[in-house]
């Protein structure tokens, strides 16, 4: 509980009506954030990156108009001229407004919810962090080849509390962990390069999800690779299967599912920016959109991926939810106030990145859910084809459909068996037909929680964290091809 | 707003000690951000944010970290002498940095544009109405207000940049993904100014209502326009134009620097600082040249150069930072009045989308394009183009495969806005390219 936080709010609680006495509903979010980061780079420790934010969200509704204010000023003046701003803009868009009173949610639940930590950021002293990646950074420069190595170490701890006109109280501290290594190798106008040890698979939690995430364990091997890659064959090329790790998988349920499935982009709110969707309101509940082995879930409550809460930032429940269930969609990515305009039943992934921008439809933890395939299993059954893992590079269309992604490591597999590296790999496709095209789908054992740090979105323009888990998963007849060289 | 950051300045230096510097980095706006969908308001509301970040220096050891500000004075000279003695305690554990860097001779700059452009409500109303009268769908944001940026340190120094300005950035659809792109941005709000260009996206619009053509992959001649080449321009800033990312070669310039390959003659790039859209000042106090020539007639000449990157690899600093922000593409001889009978038949190009490379190294792109573009015939438009994903090399492109730059130039200023307005801009041409490769 963040003593601060409650009393800002008791102290707005007593004044609102007297600053904004037309206000119909009201809702104010608090955020009290710290951030961290440790990282050494060429064995020379960077300064520590350590950052601080306290801010109010106000949303006031009068008649049909809503208006918001952000502000760090959190004394009683400037939680005053917040309102007033807010109210002013409220004034505006009533009568100008894309929705409607009954549209705003009004949240009255009151809750508590903190991500589990076994193992406390505070439990292993800055010198202690500093080892550990001074290790790493030894562990990382193998040979004169890599000509560029880091590890780094962050953390970053989130309070908010949402308290509402209709009584909300609704309190959630986040813990997240982000860790990572870089190698980079070259061989004159060659560079390859490697990431891991959860540098694109940031979770909640404490150190003990260090471990899980190969921290520092991976880091020669990563440089090993990155080597390796300076004097492999380029990807072949050409129609074949193709076997995503769960380091891809991420980011292909991100761009292809997570994204065209987002509410708010159906509905238009993104037509300007992050683009609209292929799918439309009538193909829930009725429209394939891959084989009978994809299933995807909305997934707040596996409580180490990035986007697990028990509330969302409009004061929603968060519950699990099919939206993808045996190829047939299911549902859409919409909050509560996306589900009252396009009168559809959607998931709780209304999200603030920070707290100076209003909520959005987001993705939060979107996962592909294991099948039955051992990976030994699909490897075998593959006459041709490349296995690839850790996007490098993504790409797709505003109606994200026609897509072109990359990795920075591919294997070869030739008569069901996983054969030499090769570089430079990648593939495209079209949303609408790629997951049709799902072979098979690794059982649990393969299942890796993985996310986004990164996913930008919204005008402001916000970034934020969301989840993806996934186990590896087999496509047939991609269009697969190398680099220019 | 420039008081109040010096006051709180000079509050925090009376507490170092003999031995000790502080470099200090405010930032801050009061803006307001009018989302529209459907030429209505979908959100609507006012962002006042500032924060300063702090570097507490002893020798070769220093300690940092950025803080929110409330705007109360004793609330911030509370917190941030709390934060000076963690930052105190915890620079006593940090080993000596070796490439620390900051100002030490004074160099007090200060720029003012404080006037209110024009009042947000007032915008958006004529907006609105423009969008009634003329019936569109209109989709996008309003960005108005003050952006400030300041410096300060304890040896004397004082920077401040503030600026009073407006940026909308919209586009109006006829269909799914038909629409035109637009935006108006600067300090100087005319309603005239904002009335033609929403017109011109009305004229647009009848030419979308075409029925679309979808070519097949293949190579097309094409005309990029300079918001089209903007979006080649972002992708050469990630990395190329940095000297850590040429030294630790993943620049996807490589090949300029280990093979000699070049651009077309008619490419010259510089980082103009001078014009004036961001500070002057870096975060630790250094003056910017007036501009850093980063390819000139096809070669690559500089990198930019912060102040970290100039002590590891003992250069001269020229930026704050190694992405550029004020980027300048000279200008060519093509008439932009006769681009579409220079074109002839091929492709009318407004945005491109998403891009990325492919292969880094061969500094080769893949991206989609965008909103308006069309399908040219003998010098005149046929019909709009379903889009499409290219996937080529900037050495073709912007090398062997460049017939041309505009002689006009567009100054396009950033309506970015993660974490806070952007203050970045860029001076550029349209392109003329004998071939483009679509793959999909």
């Amino acid at each position: 509980m963040n003593h601060d936080l409650n009393q800002v709010a008791k102290t707005f609680q007593n004044i609102v009506y007297s600053i904004a006495p037309d206000v119909d509903y009201w809702s104010l979010r608090l955020t009290d954030e710290k951030h961290e980061s440790i990282s050494v780079r060429q064995g020379i420790m960077q300064p520590v990156d350590k950052q601080q934010a306290r801010g109010a969200l106000l949303s006031v509704v009068i008649g049909d108009g809503c208006g918001y204010a952000a502000t760090s000023d959190l004394s009683v003046s400037g939680l005053t001229k917040a309102a007033s701003l807010a109210s002013e803009w409220a004034k505006q868009s009533a009568g100008m407004s894309l929705l409607t009173a009954s549209d705003y949610p009004c949240p009255e639940n009151t809750a508590h919810y903190e991500t589990p930590v076994k193992q406390d950021w505070d439990s292993l002293a800055l010198n202690e962090k500093v080892t550990l990646l001074q290790d790493a950074n030894k562990a990382l420069k193998i040979n004169d080849s890599i000509v560029d190595w880091q590890a780094y170490l962050g953390r970053r701890c989130e309070d908010t509390l949402l308290t509402s006109s209709a009584g909300a109280h609704i309190e959630q501290r986040f813990h997240y962990i982000h860790p990572g290594l870089v190698a980079v190798a070259n061989k004159g106008s060659i560079t390859q390069y490697r990431t891991g040890g959860g540098s694109q698979s940031s979770r909640q939690g404490g150190l003990e999800q260090l471990d899980l995430l190969n921290f520092p364990g991976e880091a020669t091997t990563l440089a090993e690779q990155a080597v390796a890659l300076l004097s492999a064959e380029e990807c072949p090329q050409g129609k074949m299967n193709l076997v995503l790790a769960p380091s891809q998988m991420t980011l292909q349920i991100h761009e292809s599912i997570g994204h065209p499935l987002e509410l708010d982009r159906i509905l238009g709110d993104e037509r300007n920016y992050a683009g609209t969707s292929f799918v439309s309101q009538d193909m829930f509940g009725s429209y394939r959109y891959g084989s009978d082995l994809l299933n995807v879930t909305f997934d707040p409550n596996r409580s180490e991926q990035l986007a697990s809460y028990a509330y969302d930032d409009e004061g929603t429940p968060a519950q699990r939810e099919y939206i993808i269930r045996n190829g047939i969609l299911q549902r859409p990515l919409g909050g509560s106030s996306s589900q009252a305009r396009a009168r559809m039943q959607g998931v709780a992934n209304a999200r603030q990145a920070d707290w100076f921008r209003p909520p959005i439809d987001r993705m939060a933890n979107l996962n592909v859910e294991p099948g039955e395939t051992r990976v030994a299993d699909m490897i075998a059954n593959i006459e041709h084809g490349v296995y690839m893992e850790t996007n490098r590079s993504w790409s797709i269309d505003d109606s994200r459909n026609k897509f072109q992604f990359g990795c920075e490591l591919g294997r070869v597999i030739e008569n069901g068996e996983l054969k030499g590296l090769v570089r430079n790999p990648n593939y495209r496709g079209i949303s609408a037909t790629f997951w049709r095209n799902l072979a098979a789908v690794g059982n649990a054992d393969s299942f890796q929680v993985q996310g986004v740090t990164n996913c930008g979105k919204g005008e402001p323009n916000q970034a934020i964290y969301v989840g993806h888990a996934s186990p590896t998963c087999h496509f047939s007849d991609v269009d697969v091809f190398g680099g220019a060289a | 707003m420039q008081n109040y950051f010096y006051e709180l300045s000079e509050a925090l230096f009376k507490q170092l000690t003999p031995n000790e510097q502080l470099l200090l980095s405010f930032e801050g706006e009061d803006s307001d951000f009018v989302r529209l969908n459907n030429n209505k308001i979908r959100q609507a509301g006012s962002v006042s944010q500032r924060s300063l970040c702090l570097d507490l220096i002893e020798g070769k050891r220093h300690a940092e970290a950025c803080i929110e500000l409330a705007g109360d004075m004793q609330k911030d000279i509370k917190q941030l002498t709390d934060t000076l003695k963690k930052l105190r305690e915890q620079r006593a554990f940090l080993p000596e940095d070796p490439y620390l860097s900051f100002a030490t001779e004074t160099n007090n700059t200060e720029f003012h544009h404080d006037a209110e452009v024009i009042n947000s409500h007032a915008a958006i109303e004529q907006i609105l109405q423009a969008g009634i009268d003329l019936d569109l769908d209109l989709v996008g944001i309003f960005a108005n207000g003050s952006q400030y940026v300041g410096f300060a340190n304890s040896m004397g120094q004082r920077n401040w940049h503030s600026s009073a300005n407006f940026n909308f950035d919209w586009s109006c659809y006829l269909t799914k993904d038909k629409a035109v792109k637009s935006n108006y941005a600067g300090f100087d709000w005319q309603q005239d100014k904002l009335l033609a260009k929403i017109e011109n996206c009305k004229r647009q619009l009848d030419i979308l209502a075409k029925p679309a053509k979808t070519i097949e992959p293949g190579s097309y001649r094409a005309y990029l326009s300079p918001s089209a080449v903007n979006e080649i321009m972002g992708m050469l800033s990630w990395g190329g134009f940095g000297l850590k990312s040429h030294r630790t070669k993943t620049t996807p310039l490589i090949q300029m620097l280990e093979q000699d390959r070049t651009l077309a003659s008619t490419i010259s790039l510089r980082e103009h600082h001078a014009r004036g859209l961001a500070p002057a000042f870096t975060d630790s106090g250094f003056i910017k040249p007036r501009q850093v020539q980063l390819i000139e007639n096809g070669r690559y000449k500089d990198c930019l150069v912060d102040p970290r990157s100039a002590t590891e690899y003992d250069s001269a600093i020229n930026a704050g930072s190694e992405y550029p922000c004020a980027l300048d593409l000279a200008a060519g001889n093509l008439a932009e009045e006769k681009i579409l009978s220079e074109l002839g038949t091929g492709l009318y190009i407004n945005n491109l989308w998403y891009l990325n490379f492919s292969d880094r190294n061969a500094c080769q792109l893949t991206g989609m394009t965008r909103f308006a573009c069309f399908w040219v015939e003998n010098g005149k438009i046929q019909a709009p183009l379903n889009v499409m994903r290219f996937d080529d090399s900037v050495y073709d492109l912007f090398g062997t495969n460049l017939l041309g730059l505009t002689s006009e130039r567009e100054l396009i200023l950033d309506s970015s806005t993660y974490g806070q307005r952007s203050n970045s801009s860029i001076k550029l041409p349209g392109a003329l390219v004998k071939e483009m490769c679509f793959t999909l």
